[in-house]
């Protein structure tokens, strides 16, 4: 039981800290989890990025699920995941609350505008890295000789489908997993 | 009255399949998720408008915790209330439970399979492209919009975290800042054309 409330005090304050998400979180859940408590040493957790990079979802979210039923099976991993996303419940609702109530006011207004097309340039920011990590490869040496042509033709064989036929998504991410990765196999990339 | 909850019902499942479908799909975390939103509840479902996606993006980027969570947390919220919003909870963090519980059991023998790693290689291609075609069509609408100074901090922002790495929250900060000054420099406008 002991175990369990740590868990989950552990996970809310990385929930409750790590702001701008992502990568944000590591350094946190690296301090509760390495050094305060020593649930994972620091090989299992640069495991967990691994794995955490390779899966879908919130980094914060697989962290804790991965902790949590390494230390405490099924209801640590239970624990854990619902203590991360607690703040977020909480702040989120109040903002969202405000947001409805105040959003017809010139300044908010104002400020949201602003911030729009920020949010623009932060999915271009995030689309570029993962664009050049396709392109280029993990370790981040742009040169001719490391490009990787197959990842720029399925690249733009599916932005051109996505502009020209407007497909769901998931359905073009799927088809560049199959074709991408049956060329990979077959010319043992 | 069964009718109404039904339909209520029918849009708590929506919810509850379209955050579940976009999280177990959303590689790479953060923002990823924002582009996948956009296409499901502005331009599918036409739940949202697309500024109204924005804002929401923008104010789950600059909360503490994670973008998607939040981001599904304010959606669900505006679409169903507090259900809603539990419902999208459930949906986002599910997926990541579930594949992240299997994963561990085989961590060893998944890290070296040569299909699974030849698959997620391809898919890093097909993300990108899913992503760069909402940012042009974006961006493309910020730039139609004719007024420079959302197509100047758009660029600004975006050489801000790309190229100089500089912290969102402060990024984020600063173009509310110009946002609301605009707004007063608006109002005073309006003001003193009231005056004359």
């Amino acid at each position: 039981m002991m175990r369990l409330i740590q868990l989950f005090w552990s996970f809310f304050q990385i929930g409750l800290f790590s702001i701008g998400g992502g990568y944000a979180a590591l350094p946190l859940i690296q301090e509760q989890v390495v050094e305060k408590y020593s649930w994972l040493s620091m090989m299992e957790f640069t495991d967990l990025i691994t794995i955490a990079e390779m899966t879908p979802g919130p980094i914060a979210i697989n962290a804790a699920t991965f902790v949590g039923l390494r230390i405490e099976g099924v209801w640590g991993a239970v624990t854990a995941t619902f203590g991360c996303v607690f703040p977020s419940c909480i702040i989120m609702s109040i903002l969202a609350y405000l947001y409805f109530k105040y959003s017809n006011l010139k300044m908010i207004q104002g400020i949201l505008a602003g911030l729009r097309p920020a949010v623009v340039a932060l999915i271009a920011s995030a689309g570029v890295s993962i664009l050049l990590v396709a392109f280029f490869g993990e370790k981040g040496s742009i040169h001719l000789e490391h490009l990787n042509l197959v990842s720029v033709l399925l690249f733009a064989a599916a932005f051109f489908i996505l502009k020209k036929w407007k497909p769901s998504p998931v359905l073009v991410m799927f088809s560049c997993g199959i074709v991408g990765g049956a060329v990979y196999l077959l010319t043992g990339f | 009255m069964p009718k109404i909850q039904n339909a209520k019902l029918l849009k708590y499942v929506k919810l509850f399949t379209s955050t579940f479908y976009l999280s177990a799909f959303t590689f790479g975390g953060g923002f990823v998720i924002v582009p996948l939103m956009k296409k499901k509840f502005v331009d599918e479902l036409k739940w949202l408008e697309e500024d109204e996606m924005l804002n929401i993006a923008a104010i789950a980027q600059s909360s503490p915790g994670s973008v998607a969570v939040n981001a599904a947390i304010f959606v669900g919220y505006r679409i169903a209330g507090v259900g809603g919003a539990a419902v999208t909870i459930l949906g986002t963090i599910l997926p990541p439970f579930i594949i992240i519980s299997i994963i561990s059991a085989f961590y060893s023998a998944f890290r070296s399979n040569h299909i699974v790693s030849a698959v997620l290689k391809g898919m890093q291609s097909g993300i990108a492209a899913v992503i760069a075609d909402v940012v042009t069509s974006m961006g493309g609408k910020i730039i139609k919009q004719k007024k420079w100074v959302s197509t100047i901090s758009m660029f600004a922002a975006f050489i801000a975290t790309w190229y100089f790495n500089i912290n969102v929250v402060f990024i984020i900060l600063a173009c509310g800042l110009v946002g609301a000054v605009t707004a007063l420099q608006d109002l005073k406008h309006t003001m003193e054309r009231g005056e004359e």
